[in-house]
């Protein structure tokens, strides 16, 4: 098993005609992931590489069934690109764009909210999602990832995921799904939103979790952790040595006052049981443990 | 990009918000002619992003053109919390009497705008929410429905204010509101927030945060750049297009990723060094991109020693490798540096790295080792 997605997803591409989509997009593709159609107005009736275009994701939808899709267009047109997607029925979109205003962000999180509770947002500005062997739509490069569980992922930072990834791999344990849920202000998936997916997909055995400076979604983690959770969770939280009211190349990874520090965050995981990494080494050392005893 | 008072005057002037009549002088003779434009008496304010500039002296009133030449002079070039002074504004000073606090920005538990509005204005909102947190009425703007005068007024109800400000409360927060979201602001701050003896309410200051990701749709924006006060190695980066944050150590560090030089930072400081500076290249890690971190990194005179540190995803160790060999090969490095490169293609990326080692350029499998490298070849004893 795996959360979000699986061999089943049908995927389309929205911008699959651009640069960054075709690159992206066949590559996915390539990893085994059902990739159905590409959706760029203007452009219905071509193909990139065998796979259809059409004009609108309703089209795509109709057409194919598709029930994901890869939203890979600049800042300025992501947010509608995102909408068209929600209204067409699309269950799971991942939006790797970096760059939207904070306004437009925060106003679609709350339309898909109101108006599309049944979509799920996975990002802005972040890596994607990958069920190892079955799917993959985003930047992630399928192969640091290792098939059949038991470890679930899910992190605000793309490189560190990556580097958990790549640390399991190295070490024989295999992931049932990786989610990057981006470094933004707003994003549309939170930490908890895929630890309460962990905790109820059988398969999962244990959660790495890496967090980083900045808002409150690790305390609010640790809360669901601490309540709801009995898998075993691993955490990491970089920033410890970032001072504060500075960005830290993330839009939401800033110190502001007193609050989104490090150390509070790495408190709150461990009080609700978590263990807490120093650095990705470490956290991964920690998981081969945990992993060990299962 | 924070705006500086003026600025962020000239902002909220736009949206229609009323702020006291004035102007911007960088010398004291431009001082005195923009205080005989606003009318005296006036108050001479030093123009720098950080705050307690009131009682660094920075805030004086002037009743007469030789005060105001007097408070010019020992204002301008003044260094507040290591900013140095270099623009003044001048502007007519109000009567004062009620001092407000307002402001919205996002609340990112809450996934919602959040404004803040307070009858205790005028000194540190935290300090307010510490002690009298009752004090600070708090409301949670859904976007969508945006905030209505109705319920504007409902919330200016909450702040307990003297019931001459309500009117004049309600018509600023409004046009507050607009100029946060239509001026795509991360936040906007009214503190002060002044009702004159005259029953009239106006911002006697501005504080703006622009979101630099809505500069597309923004080009006046344009005016408000370059006045900021930069570290030169902050300009350098800038200047270069490189996610560059200055810190104090000697460890200079080059990473892929944001998450991934935070933590390249962190493991520095827990083997006992300290960094230089964070410094993301992002993804693509080609030639270009590393010969210009290398460069920001050499003009730092602290850096003892570089640590590079490479997680190949989508961009191959070997692809990454060429690029670090051919940015050196392009750039006279000062300090030694460490590499460590993993992730995809490594060994081939490690492959190429090895015919370019030497005691000053040295390749470790892993993080921690290239961080203890790196802390003792910056004369540091690694842990």
């Amino acid at each position: 098993m795996s959360i979000f997605v699986d061999e089943n997803t049908k995927v389309i591409v929205q911008g699959l005609t651009g640069g960054q989509g075709r690159f992206h997009g066949l590559r996915n593709r390539d990893y085994g992931t059902k990739v159905v159609a590409g959706v760029t107005p203007g452009k219905a009736g071509t193909d990139v590489d065998g796979i259809p275009v059409y004009d609108t994701v309703q089209e795509a939808v109709d057409k194919t069934g598709a029930d994901a899709s890869f939203v890979v267009v600049p800042p300025k047109a992501a947010p509608d690109a995102v909408r068209q997607a929600a209204a067409a029925g699309i269950r799971i979109v991942v939006s790797i764009t970096e760059g939207i205003p904070m306004q437009d962000e925060v106003l679609l999180f709350n339309e898909l909210k109101e108006k599309y509770p049944d979509t799920q947002l996975i990002g802005p500005n972040c890596p994607g999602v990958i069920s190892p062997g079955k799917c993959n739509i985003g930047i992630t490069a399928g192969e640091i990832a290792k098939p059949g569980g038991p470890v679930g992922i899910v992190s605000r930072s793309g490189t560190l995921t990556y580097q958990a990834l790549y640390e399991l791999t190295q070490a024989g344990i295999g992931q049932t799904t990786c989610v990057g849920i981006g470094g933004d202000p707003v994003p549309g998936t939170s930490f908890i939103d895929c630890l309460s997916r962990f905790q109820a997909d059988a398969d999962t055995k244990a959660v790495i979790m890496i967090g980083e400076i900045g808002g409150s979604a690790e305390e609010q983690a640790a809360e669901y952790i601490k309540s709801e959770m009995n898998k075993p969770v691993v955490a990491y939280i970089a920033g410890v040595t970032a001072p504060p009211g500075k960005k830290m190349g993330h839009a939401g990874a800033i110190i502001s006052g007193t609050s989104g520090t490090a150390q509070a965050k790495i408190e709150a995981l461990e009080s609700a049981g978590a263990k807490v990494g120093q650095n990705p080494t470490e956290m991964a050392e920690l998981m081969r443990e945990v992993v060990a005893k299962l | 990009m924070d705006l500086f008072e003026y600025q962020g005057k000239q902002y909220f002037a736009r949206f229609g918000i009323p702020v006291s009549a004035g102007g911007v002088a960088d010398s004291v003779d431009e001082a005195v002619s923009q205080a005989d434009k606003a009318g005296y008496p006036v108050v001479v304010k030093a123009q720098v992003q950080v705050g307690g500039r009131g009682k660094a002296g920075g805030i004086k009133l002037a009743d007469d053109a030789d005060q105001v030449r007097e408070h010019a002079s020992n204002i301008l070039g003044m260094d507040i919390k290591g900013h140095v002074v270099r623009r003044l504004w001048i502007e007519h000073a109000s009567d004062i009497d009620k001092e407000y606090y307002a402001s919205f920005t996002l609340d990112r538990s809450e996934k919602k705008l959040l404004g803040m509005l307070s009858s205790q204005g005028g000194v540190e909102i935290e300090a307010v929410a510490d002690k009298s947190p009752e004090a600070i009425a708090r409301i949670h703007i859904d976007p969508v429905e945006g905030l209505s005068a109705e319920v504007t007024r409902e919330w200016v109800g909450r702040a307990n204010l003297d019931p001459k400000a309500v009117d004049g409360t309600v018509d600023i927060l409004q046009k507050l509101y607009t100029c946060f979201v239509e001026g795509d602001a991360d936040l906007v701050e009214i503190n002060p927030l002044i009702l004159t003896p005259e029953g009239k309410v106006h911002a006697l200051d501005a504080k703006v945060t622009l979101d630099d990701n809505a500069a597309f749709r923004h080009p006046e924006w344009d005016e408000f750049r370059g006045l900021e006060q930069l570290d030169p190695r902050d300009a350098l980066a800038k200047e270069k297009g490189l996610q560059y944050v200055g810190l104090d150590g000697t460890v200079g560090i080059i990473a892929n990723g944001a998450g991934l030089a935070m933590s390249t930072c962190d493991v520095v400081n827990q083997v006992g060094g300290s960094p230089a500076n964070f410094l993301d290249i992002g993804g693509g890690a080609n030639a270009e991109v590393m010969a210009n971190a290398l460069e920001v990194i050499n003009t730092d005179e602290k850096v003892q020693a570089i640590f590079i540190n490479i997680f190949g995803g989508i961009t191959r160790g070997d692809e990454v490798a060429n690029g670090i060999v051919q940015a050196l090969s392009s750039v006279d490095i000062r300090p030694p540096i460490v590499i460590r490169l993993d992730g995809t293609n490594a060994e081939e990326g490690r492959a190429i790295l090895k015919d370019t080692e030497s005691d000053r350029f040295i390749s470790k499998p892993t993080m921690l080792e290239a961080a203890r490298t790196a802390v003792e070849l910056a004369g540091g004893a690694a842990k």
